[in-house]
């Protein structure tokens, strides 16, 4: 037991801490992998801290099986709802600040204040988002001054399922800045958490799961990005990839493999999670619709 | 067949009305030189006691905004300012039903209609201008766009919270403070809205509520201290306002109403169009800035179109606000309740056949019941003035053009509607008809993203959208100046 660990695992006047179980979150419910296997997660110093489920490729087709079928629901939701869940998501991560704080500390081995800090970011980056459920279409979308007599307008529309391959050096701040913009037009996601530190992906699944995300949207796979993610970017209703999460050999084999079925590809350049995100990723995952109506008396 | 309606009144249980009202500067109720007392229309009971902000007050209201907005809220990052209408858009939904009930109480509209529209929407509205307040570079006003300062707003009593909303939320949004004068007659949901500013730690001085009368609302257009005006009202007090601007230099927009025209093709869905033209002028007792006050029938259909049109009219329920059967409240005040009595008899003299529906009005208060006014010229008052009531005057056509020319030949210009199963038709109509807002096979819809505002005398500038956010952003220079403000 290392000493960074004790912030978890309290045992005082002698009582014995309840550890959690770290499944995969899975059509809003967790599963532990289909195929039993497990690998272990260790502390900042070494320690164990849990083993996590070893998602296999069945895992990552059910998982894309779960998006698809979340996909309708929520892209026809209105944007303004999307708007509120997305800040409720908010909320619930505001109200467990030092839950997640604690757990990034024991992960990462980062000190109380970088870890609360990072908690911050991350509650102000889905209200980022949040907000831009309902604005997005008239930033990208528009009327059309065609030479004729037409009513002819363009409007974003999601892609549909992504495969977020999260980074692996950001636990929760670079997590969410994946997940955020994959999700708020109304696209779902399978996601893969960071090998090195997947448990607070699973915490964050609590928080999606408590707050009305509609199970299936969000989607976290634990375990070997190496192993999943090849089945993830040539799967057929699979409609785009964010390579972030995988080294850079692999992402140009993932890149390649997604041009089977001409998925949207996202890799932007390497940035710093805690400045502003801009709108590549989120733009990456949108598609543009294009209206024709004649007018005439 | 005809129902019987056992009573289902709403409970005033839910809200606690102090005896008398301070106004809300700085951060905290203070008292003024002078008192009115505002009373419920539906009974002429008084509901409390409200001061009647002079100069003087209209003066710390305006010094308590400037000190906000450079101390405070200029200067704020956009996603902290953010945070604050979110909560602000939280908490009125929380207390969204003793708003709803005050609301009604204050202004006679339906309870249904407080609680269902004016209520949920202008939470609506301070949840998605959060949104935009650290996005403002993406707006397309330039990639720093600066706030303009202090800005004075005067609102209508027809939708009291739900126009403050309208004012307020992108005005904090983008960076401005305000001082509110809401409307005389329905002071109170705005007095509850400054609590919720307290209870959501708003800075002190960002928002500031000074009721008051005509008077109020004249010392705070001609305050110097005032960067931007924004009015919601009537067209002459718009006039007067615009006269005042175009000497002090202060930025100005205007909503200033209409007589919007519904029109209906001889193919159109009978039973929808009936129910929208009902909606679209007997909502809120056509205490509606967009009401459709004007039908145009195309003639082959007028008769039958007229009849289902009585037909349904005769069974909305007229009476108590509070009751949530109730279709038609009661009119805002005696001096509305005189202005469109005064306005139908005119209508008759011109020649226009008139018709209410048969329903008792009640003993107190104010009431007009709802009325069709048929056969009425084109050049009669009631068909180029602003009636703001539950009458809706019909003419008929043979010609989308001829529809086109008695649409657009009055001098407002905020909206019109259009009801027919062409597309093609609908969306040429659409583009010919010069007015602000066209509603098509639909009426009344109101939604934070969806610019609104007028064309011609029915005022300029847009609230809601990305378009709004114009109205309360230097947009002249925001691309000369560097810095901004953080977004």
């Amino acid at each position: 037991m290392s000493e960074g660990s004790e912030v978890l695992v309290a045992h005082e006047g002698g009582r014995i801490a309840v550890r959690k179980t770290y499944k995969l979150y899975m059509g809003g419910t967790f599963h532990r992998s289909e195929s039993g296997r497990t690998f272990v997660v260790r502390d900042a110093s070494g320690g164990f801290l849990a083993n996590a489920a070893l998602a296999s490729r069945k895992d990552a087709r059910d998982a894309v099986v779960a998006a698809r079928t979340a996909f309708g629901t929520w892209s026809g939701m209105p944007a303004h709802n999307r708007g509120q869940v997305l800040y409720r998501v908010a909320e619930v991560l505001e109200a467990r600040r030092t839950q997640f704080a604690s757990e990034m500390q024991v992960a990462t081995g980062v000190s109380t204040e970088t870890a609360l800090h990072e908690v911050d970011a991350a509650v102000d980056r889905w209200i980022w988002y949040a907000g831009w459920a309902d604005k997005i279409a008239q930033v990208r979308g528009g009327m059309n001054p065609v030479a004729g007599p037409f009513l002819n307008f363009s409007v974003p529309e999601p892609s549909g399922v992504a495969a977020v391959l999260a980074p692996q050096d950001s636990a929760l701040l670079g997590l969410v800045s994946v997940i955020a913009p994959a999700i708020v037009s109304g696209g779902t996601a399978v996601v893969v958490a960071s090998s090195r530190y997947p448990l607070p992906a699973i915490t964050l699944s609590e928080v999606l799961a408590a707050s009305e995300v509609p199970g299936g949207v969000v989607n976290v796979l634990t375990g070997d990005v190496a192993e999943i993610s090849p089945w993830l970017a040539s799967h057929l209703d699979v409609n785009a990839i964010d390579v972030t999460g995988a080294p850079g050999v692999l992402a140009d084999d993932l890149a390649a493999a997604a041009a089977h079925n001409l998925k949207r590809v996202i890799r932007p350049p390497f940035g710093d999670w805690t400045t502003d995100p801009g709108l590549d990723r989120l733009i990456g995952y949108l598609e543009t619709k294009t209206v024709w109506h004649p007018l005439a008396w | 067949m005809r129902f019987e309606y056992a009573p289902a009144p709403e409970s005033r249980a839910v809200i606690t009305l102090r005896d008398s009202y301070g106004l809300f500067i700085g951060g905290s109720f203070v008292a003024g030189s002078s008192v009115f007392k505002t009373i419920s229309p539906a009974t002429e009971d008084v509901l409390a006691e409200v001061t009647l902000g002079g100069a003087e007050d209209v003066d710390r209201a305006v010094a308590a905004a400037r000190h906000a907005y450079e101390r405070t809220w200029s200067v704020m990052p956009g996603k902290e300012r953010g945070k604050y209408l979110f909560r602000i858009a939280r908490l009125i939904t929380e207390r969204a039903r003793e708003l709803a009930v005050l609301e009604t109480l204050d202004n006679g509209m339906p309870i249904l209609q407080a609680r269902d529209v004016d209520v949920p929407l202008a939470s609506a509205h301070f949840f998605y201008h959060a949104g935009w307040a650290d996005k403002l570079g993406y707006a397309g006003f330039g990639p720093s766009p600066r706030p303009l300062g202090v800005a004075g707003q005067v609102i209508p009593w027809n939708f009291p919270l739900l126009m403050l909303a309208w004012k307020i939320a992108p005005a904090l949004a983008c960076g401005n403070t305000v001082v509110l004068k809401p409307a005389e007659t329905t002071p109170l949901t705005a007095l509850l809205f400054a609590e919720i500013c307290a209870d959501a730690d708003l800075p002190p001085g960002v928002v500031n509520v000074v009721t008051g009368d005509g008077g109020t609302g004249h010392s705070l257009v001609a305050h110097p201290g005032i960067d931007k005006i924004a009015f919601t009202g009537a067209r002459s007090v718009g006039k007067e306002i615009a006269r005042m601007c175009a000497v002090s230099g202060k930025r100005l927009t205007l909503e200033l109403g209409g007589t919007a025209t519904n029109i209906v093709f001889d193919d159109a869905d009978v039973d929808q169009a009936v129910e929208g033209i009902v909606n679209g002028i007997f909502f809120n007792q056509g205490h509606v800035c967009c009401t459709g006050s004007r039908l145009l029938v195309q003639e082959s259909v007028a008769g039958t179109f007229l009849d289902a049109l009585r037909s349904r009219m005769a069974r909305l329920r007229l009476g108590d606000p509070l009751d949530r059967n109730t279709d038609i409240g009661a009119i805002n005040s005696r001096a509305q309740l005189d202005k469109i009595t005064s306005l139908v008899s005119s209508g008759t003299a011109d020649g226009a056949s008139r018709w209410s529906a048969p329903c008792t009005l009640p003993d107190h208060g104010f009431w007009f019941p709802p009325t069709l006014l048929t056969e009425v010229p084109s050049a009669s008052r009631i068909m180029q003035e602003e009636i703001f009531g539950p009458v809706l005057s019909v003419a008929t056509f043979s010609t989308p053009e001829e529809a086109l020319v008695k649409a657009n030949g009055a001098p407002y210009g905020l909206s019109a509607g259009v009801w027919t199963q062409q597309g093609a038709l609908l969306l040429q109509m659409s583009s010919a008809l010069r007015a602000g807002v066209i509603w098509a096979n639909t009426f009344n819809r109101f939604d934070p993203s969806s610019p609104f505002g007028g064309y011609k005398e029915s005022g300029f500038g847009r609230e809601g959208g990305r378009h709004g956010l114009e109205a309360y952003l230097d947009v002249v220079s925001a691309g000369d100046v560097g810095g901004g403000i953080g977004v």
